[in-house]
């Protein structure tokens, strides 16, 4: 591919893949973005029987995130008296920065025919461990607007991201250890290769647990209901960007919508078998460059767009747990179940994937019947009021 | 460890001033709050934002006027208000009420306590994180108010109850309208109990967050669904039944633990039995019938004082009326069930950790403009 366009355009490749990458994230992720936090509005009004936006841009408010940025971008950029100023500029720019750096990595197409290869800007060979690396950078710059703003909320916030932030991205970078197991690679082009064919090589199959888990804590890495403890509306006002305004608030709240779309990216790549259909690809569509691509790309997308909306469906649903619960559930459910679950995929790998898919699921069946027989429903063991 | 040099570790607890305007104060409360990290040392609730002289305004404003104001002192339950007034005004000078006016303050003000309970469902749901439930809540709240919107024209300030009776006359199709309602509701209730009741996430925010002293709620007059979670069984429209309360049969809940979650509990099981009430009280009233006491147009009470309360979806809503023969009342004293509960919020709060504060203050479900008055 890369030599296909530097015929074209006569631009050496190394430069063709900066020039590249800038394109994708300024043409494909913001834009993505706009449409996403658009989609939320729709469908959160589709869930709490509101119309969501319906004014700007038509029926439909089409042009409704457009305007906010819009209203965003002409605001006062207010900076607190006593705050700490460049701490205070770095911190959105910090948080921004790692969260593009993420679909660096994230191959989200292939290319068919003579240019047979996946469309992603670095295949790393560290992959995922680079995800990892550049994801926990937002922790520093979250401590960071908390303690520059000079604000007791803010302060606050900035802690309990900060404790979140560690809690959650232990489970989160090991529950892609099982999957790196049975690739053999921490690439994240071949862990997609190696779910190609039909559905049922993708890994969600062979590591349901991982799965599950790194959806949880997905959630948790971009700080959304019900892990929003850092910026809880109802107890800390808007915890660590509560001092900010026009454009910076505008990063941060692109950065967490940038973040969703990354870790849903990244939830569909490893578990979701990637640019892969749920079925092979037919010989006709291989065959042709931009078939294949466009192809793979809609896929991929198709995928991403489910997640997504999974997140906002939990959004709409659940309330906020506390800070000391949500410690607690990280470090003494997940991280336990992340161990055991990378411990019992490199012993059934020894046999193969099949082995794993099997005894993973017959574990998940075994611990469901346990359950259901000791504990009785919901309705039933619900706590009643007295006459 | 010699060659260690230990830093000395200093922590110190930190002032937080939550408030007035903070997003979930319920209004204007500032609580000035001492934290040690992420637990509540001390908390002192700053009060008066709010004020604007309800009591005083009742001094110079005349029978008639005065029940148009009252409905801002507590706008959740204005139906409330205005009956209590009322009825003050009505013992004193020994008015006698058309039994059918009486029949449709009741269902008025059971109507009033769903709109309330649910209003603080939704409310409630929204200081734990949970931004669904408010639109379900207020979904059925909104019927309950196109019911008070047929009846009386308004919405939120009812102007509803006069000395006498009540203002207007029953719409034609009003019986109609609020059986559908009734007979729609009780489905709308196991609709959140599912959504909520049965919530994990839900339960491990409320179950034993909170857990109140008995007899720290009765030394601070502490009434309403709080009291009744600690297993005090008072409520006054069995203790003291006014109106018709005690022509018509209904439960009174009472909580098991004490704790956030039976308060919770206590209001949707308060719903149910509202509309039991309302259903009886459909039945039993007459179809024809004056709506109002022939009363002068300027009304002039005689001499004398009254303490009234009703149990208003917050508590005991008391009314001491002093009056001298005027068309105005001499002096009013308002009591809020909601003041007593700002007062309890301390006792309640200290020892908790920050997240709990809205839990709980939520569970207490305090109006800053009643506080105020």
């Amino acid at each position: 591919m890369n030599a296909l366009l530097d015929a074209f355009f006569g631009i050496p490749p190394f430069w063709l893949g900066a020039i590249g990458s800038v394109l994708v994230i300024f043409l494909v992720v913001l834009p993505a973005v706009i449409v996403m936090v658009l989609w939320e509005r729709k469908f959160l009004g589709m869930l709490t029987q509101r119309p969501g936006p319906n004014r700007v841009g038509g029926r439909f408010g089409l042009l409704q995130t457009v305007a906010d940025a819009l209203k965003l971008l002409t605001k006062e950029d207010f900076t607190p008296k006593d705050a700490d100023h460049k701490l205070f500029f770095i911190a959105p720019v910090l948080f921004m920065a790692p969260t593009f750096l993420v679909y660096a990595v994230i191959p989200f197409g292939h290319f068919g025919g003579k240019d047979y290869a996946p469309a992603i800007i670095a295949d790393l060979r560290t992959g995922v461990f680079f995800l990892a690396a550049v994801f926990s950078i937002h922790t520093v710059a979250i401590l960071m607007a908390g303690w520059a703003s000079n604000n007791k909320y803010s302060l606050m916030g900035g802690i309990r991201g900060v404790a979140q932030a560690i809690s959650y991205e232990l489970p989160l970078v090991f529950s892609f250890l099982g999957v790196v197991l049975l690739t053999g690679s921490m690439s994240t082009v071949d862990m997609v290769r190696a779910q190609d064919g039909w559905f049922y090589n993708w890994f969600c199959f062979a590591q349901p647990v991982a799965f599950l888990i790194y959806l949880i804590c997905a959630v948790a890495e971009v700080n959304r209901v019900p892990f929003d403890i850092p910026e809880a509306e109802s107890e800390l006002v808007s915890g660590f960007n509560t001092e900010y305004s026009g454009m910076r608030f505008a990063m941060f709240f692109l950065a967490e919508y940038a973040s969703l779309l990354a870790v849903s990216a990244l939830a569909a790549t490893v578990f979701l078998g990637g640019w892969n259909a749920p079925f092979p690809t037919p010989a006709a569509i291989a065959a042709s460059t931009v078939g294949m691509f466009v192809w793979s790309v809609a896929w991929f997308t198709l995928k991403v767009a489910v997640l997504i909306t999974v997140a906002i469906w939990v959004r709409g649903t659940l309330p906020r747990l506390r800070a000391d619960q949500l410690m607690n559930f990280a470090w003494k459910a997940l991280v336990p179940l992340v161990l055991i679950n990378i411990f019992a995929t490199g012993l059934l790998g020894l046999w193969g994937r099949p082995a794993v898919a099997a005894g993973m699921w017959l574990a998940i069946a075994l611990f469901w019947a346990y359950g259901a027989a000791r504990t009785p429903r919901f309705h039933e063991r619900r706590r009643r009021v007295a006459f | 460890m010699s060659g260690l040099n230990m830093i000395e570790v200093r922590t110190e607890e930190m002032v937080l001033n939550m408030g007035p305007h903070h997003p979930s104060t319920h209004g204007v409360l500032r609580l000035v709050l001492t934290l040690d990290g992420e637990i509540i040392r001390s908390c002192s609730p700053v009060i008066g934002y709010l004020h604007r002289g309800m009591e005083k305004l009742a001094e110079n404003r005349t029978f008639v006027q005065y029940p148009g104001i009252i409905d801002r002192y507590e706008y959740l339950t204005a139906m409330f208000t205005g009956v209590l007034y009322s009825m003050s005004a009505e013992k004193i000078a020994g008015i006698e009420v058309p039994e059918k006016a009486v029949w449709m303050r009741m269902i008025m003000m059971e109507l009033n306590r769903i709109a309330s309970h649910l209003f603080w469902l939704g409310t409630y749901m929204l200081d734990l994180g949970a931004n669904g439930l408010l639109f379900y809540a207020l979904r059925e709240r909104e019927m309950i108010l196109n019911l008070f919107e047929e009846v009386c024209g308004a919405r939120l300030l009812y102007s509803y109850a006069c000395v006498g009776g009540v203002r207007f006359p029953n719409s034609p199709t009003f019986e109609k309208h609020c059986r559908e309602f009734l007979k729609l509701f009780p489905d709308r209730i196991k609709d959140y109990e599912a959504i909520v009741t049965d919530n994990p996430v839900f339960l491990e925010r409320v179950d034993g967050v909170g857990v109140f002293d008995r007899q720290a709620c009765l030394d601070y007059g502490v009434s309403g669904p709080p009291l009744r979670s600690v297993g005090v069984k008072k409520d006054l429209r069995k203790d003291n039944p006014s109106l018709f309360y005690d022509q018509v049969a209904f439960d009174v809940p009472i909580g098991t633990r004490g704790d956030t979650l039976d308060r919770y509990l206590l209001r949707i099981e308060e719903m149910r039995q509202s509309v039991r009430i309302i259903e009886q009280c459909l039945d039993r009233m007459p179809a024809e019938g004056a709506y109002k006491a022939k009363v002068p147009a300027v009304i002039k009470v005689p001499p004398g004082e009254v303490y009234f309360a009703l149990e208003s979806p917050r508590g005991e809503l008391g009314a001491y009326m002093v009056t001298n023969n005027a068309d105005k009342c001499y002096r009013l004293k308002l009591r809020c069930p909601s003041y007593n509960h700002t007062q309890f919020l301390p006792v309640a709060i200290v020892g908790q950790k920050v997240s709990d504060v809205m839990a709980i203050f939520g569970s207490l479900d305090v109006i800053l403009p009643e506080v105020d008055r």
